[in-house]
């Protein structure tokens, strides 16, 4: 049982403070990733469960006992660090076996158990090499290996993928994600990157200039995103953001050209009137051929296109403020020329402008799920 | 940016051996000297071309001047410096780096402004405390009133006992260990150590020690090797020092201060035997000159640091 704690948890270097009173519960077994920009705190918060960084305020229990003055080898941890951090005038083998040779596990033992891990990461052939001998997806798997053979309550991983190459993480996360089936250890995965968090977790923690801005399951995360910065850094591209005003009626935005909306009464039913920030995910927005009759949509104007293979995102501009459409085929717009838009109003989501919080909806889809 | 072109190949090449030349010549001239008798080599102008007396003149020279047993005083002298620097250095540099404590780099500078004292500037205190190790602490003793109070609370005088450390292998090794050069070059190749390997080392459970013994001695090999080969040659060349502390010369003499003794000194009588004195001083210049040779590509490595 290896349930990991953390309570209000903060960290301070002098007067700088750079972990505001953190709270995350993982369940034991669990792969929870840490997500944020660089500079947010998440590889201090996972030092400080490491216990390679003091914990200034709040405490950190793994299983249930509170570790905070324990060294980082009686908290039963693991970690894989970003730049694989292997010993280079050591083998693969002795690499993986250090930390049974500090342990005073005797030699034959020893062997054994490094050759079993290096099985099962596919690194058997190489166990005589010297790190600098290797390839960049080889060392991360004998970093991946020498915590495997601690088996430890609890991995940690420091943005481990973020050295490789595009193929080469692709691979590497799903490893680590077979691994962590197979080996059913509770797991916390830092990294800034948002496509390896959605994929690898089974819950989320977003965090944002030292504070936790959400927790949650990645679909969740995806589809209702508790504010404004987790809105424009989950999805490729993020949630398309646009300032706008709620009118006196509560039911329509206006956008700074003038430009309305209807919002959806059910969804939005006691609206205040004021500034307000509004997203549509740019799969959601269509675009409409200009001969299709009357249009109560929006009308912005095109900048360019990128294109994915799989369809295209279409930049565009609206009211001054830049907008993503993305599109399945290809259109081939001129930059300057209209194009005209859908907005499903179910798929507006709005946010206050001072708090940047997420203004809650009556959740229309759960009503109907209950009443089923 | 490298250039390739013939007129400034045969330039650089042109500098290389005058440079070279300048080198050698006074070389090749003690080597000359050792060759000949008595007599050609007195002769003005000295011939530039080896005698035939080679075989003799380096018997007589080990002979009588004794340097089987002084090099094997200079030899224990040197590895005892050097070994002692080397522990010293990792060791000082290790606690400065890793550590943090109060007043770390005023520690750090403390070490570094000894380079500007070397030895000879600061010879004769360091000769008092050689002959007398725990005069400082007595001398504070006094100087503090701490032995005043004592002797009239206690009614005791209290002396420290005297420990001298002149006419030993002590004596020649242990003033000379401490090393700020060593130590800086030390603490240069922790400060390229990545952070991340110490904290690896923490995860798999190595306290301090173990990290220092079997992560950064074993990285540290090439600087070693350096620091090594700078001090192998540093100690076996010091002469003033054992002159000044040594006063038993037949028993812990070193092969240079011996060299001294030769031209035109007592060992073989005036006038000046230079090619006995040649063939001496050649044979004392041999094993720095060794381990020079054996150890030139650690040594470059290690100064220059670039393989990580």
């Amino acid at each position: 049982m290896a349930q990991i704690d953390i309570r209000n948890v903060s960290k301070s270097y002098g007067k700088t403070q750079v972990v505001h009173g953190v709270d995350i519960a993982i369940a034991d077994g669990e792969f929870v990733v840490i997500l944020g920009p660089s500079g947010c705190g998440k590889s201090t918060l996972l030092r400080m469960i490491a216990g390679l960084e003091e914990i200034s305020g709040g405490t950190v229990s793994i299983g249930g006992e509170v570790v905070n003055d324990r060294e980082p080898r009686e908290r039963g941890c693991a970690m894989v660090f970003q730049n694989y951090a292997l010993y280079p005038h050591m083998s693969v083998a002795e690499n993986i076996g250090y930390g049974l040779k500090v342990a005073g596990v005797p030699k034959q033992a020893r062997q054994a158990r490094v050759e079993a891990v290096a099985r099962t990461v596919g690194l058997d052939t190489f166990l005589d090499r010297k790190p600098g001998q290797l390839s960049g997806g080889q060392r991360q798997r004998v970093a991946m290996a020498r915590a495997m053979i601690k088996e430890p309550k609890v991995f940690l991983f420091d943005e481990p993928l973020s050295n490789l190459d595009a193929k080469l993480r692709v691979q590497m996360r799903i490893e680590i994600r077979k691994l962590h089936q197979r080996l059913k250890a509770t797991s916390v995965f830092v990294t800034h990157d948002q496509v390896e968090a959605m994929t690898l977790a089974d819950r989320l923690v977003i965090m944002n200039k030292g504070v936790i801005e959400q927790i949650g399951a990645p679909k969740d995360v995806y589809d209702r995103p508790a504010s404004v910065f987790v809105a424009g850094f989950i999805g490729a591209p993020g949630l398309n953001l646009l300032d706008a005003t709620i009118g006196a009626d509560g039911l329509t935005l206006s956008l700074a050209d003038g430009q309305r909306l209807p919002v959806d009464p059910a969804r939005h039913p006691a609206l205040k009137p004021g500034p307000v920030t509004v997203g549509i995910r740019a799969e959601a927005l269509t675009i409409r051929p200009a001969a299709a009759g009357p249009h109560a949509g929006l009308r912005a104007s095109f900048d360019f296109t990128e294109e994915l293979g799989v369809g295209q995102h279409i930049h565009a501009e609206i009211s001054g403020q830049p907008l993503i459409i993305h599109v399945d085929g290809r259109h081939p717009y001129r930059p300057g020329s209209a194009l005209l838009l859908d907005v499903p109003p179910q798929e507006l989501q709005l946010f206050d402008q001072e708090t940047g919080l997420r203004i809650q909806e009556t959740d229309v889809l759960t009503c109907i799920d209950e009443a089923a | 940016m490298v250039e390739r072109t013939p007129i400034l190949n045969i330039l650089t090449h042109l500098i290389l051996i005058t440079g070279l030349v300048m080198l050698l010549v006074p070389l090749w001239i003690v080597f000359v000297a050792s060759t000949h008798d008595f007599r050609t080599v007195n002769t003005v102008p000295m011939p530039l071309w080896p005698g035939n007396r080679m075989i003799e003149n380096y018997t007589l020279a080990w002979n009588q001047g004794g340097f089987g047993p002084k090099m094997l005083n200079s030899f224990i002298v040197a590895v005892g410096v050097t070994a002692g620097k080397i522990a010293i250095a990792a060791i000082s540099a290790y606690s400065i780096v890793y550590f943090k404590y109060r007043f770390r780099s005023l520690f750090f500078w403390l070490i570094f402004v000894t380079l500007m004292l070397p030895l000879e500037v600061r010879i004769v205190p360091t000769y008092a405390v050689a002959a007398n190790v725990l005069r400082p602490y007595q001398e504070l003793l006094d100087a503090s009133g701490l032995g005043a109070l004592l002797s009239t609370l206690m009614g005791i005088k209290v002396s420290l006992p005297e420990w001298s450390m002149l006419n030993s292998y002590t004596g020649l090794i242990l003033p000379l260990i401490a090393t700020a050069t060593g130590t800086f070059l030390y603490r240069q190749f922790y400060l390229t150590v990545p952070d991340e390997l110490a904290e690896a080392a923490k995860m798999d459970g190595a306290g301090p020690l173990r990290f220092f013994w079997d992560v950064l001695l074993p990285l540290s090999r090439t600087n070693m090797a350096a620091l090594a080969t700078i001090m192998f040659v540093y100690s076996w060349n010091q002469y003033l020092w054992p002159l000044l502390i040594i006063t038993d010369i037949a028993n812990y003499g070193t092969a240079v201060m011996q060299l001294q003794r030769i031209v035109p000194g007592p060992l073989f009588g005036e006038p000046p035997r230079w090619h006995i004195a040649m063939a001496g001083t050649l044979m004392v210049m041999t094993p720095p000159l060794l381990v020079v040779i054996f150890m030139q590509r650690w040594f470059v490595r290690g100064l220059v640091q670039t393989d990580k």
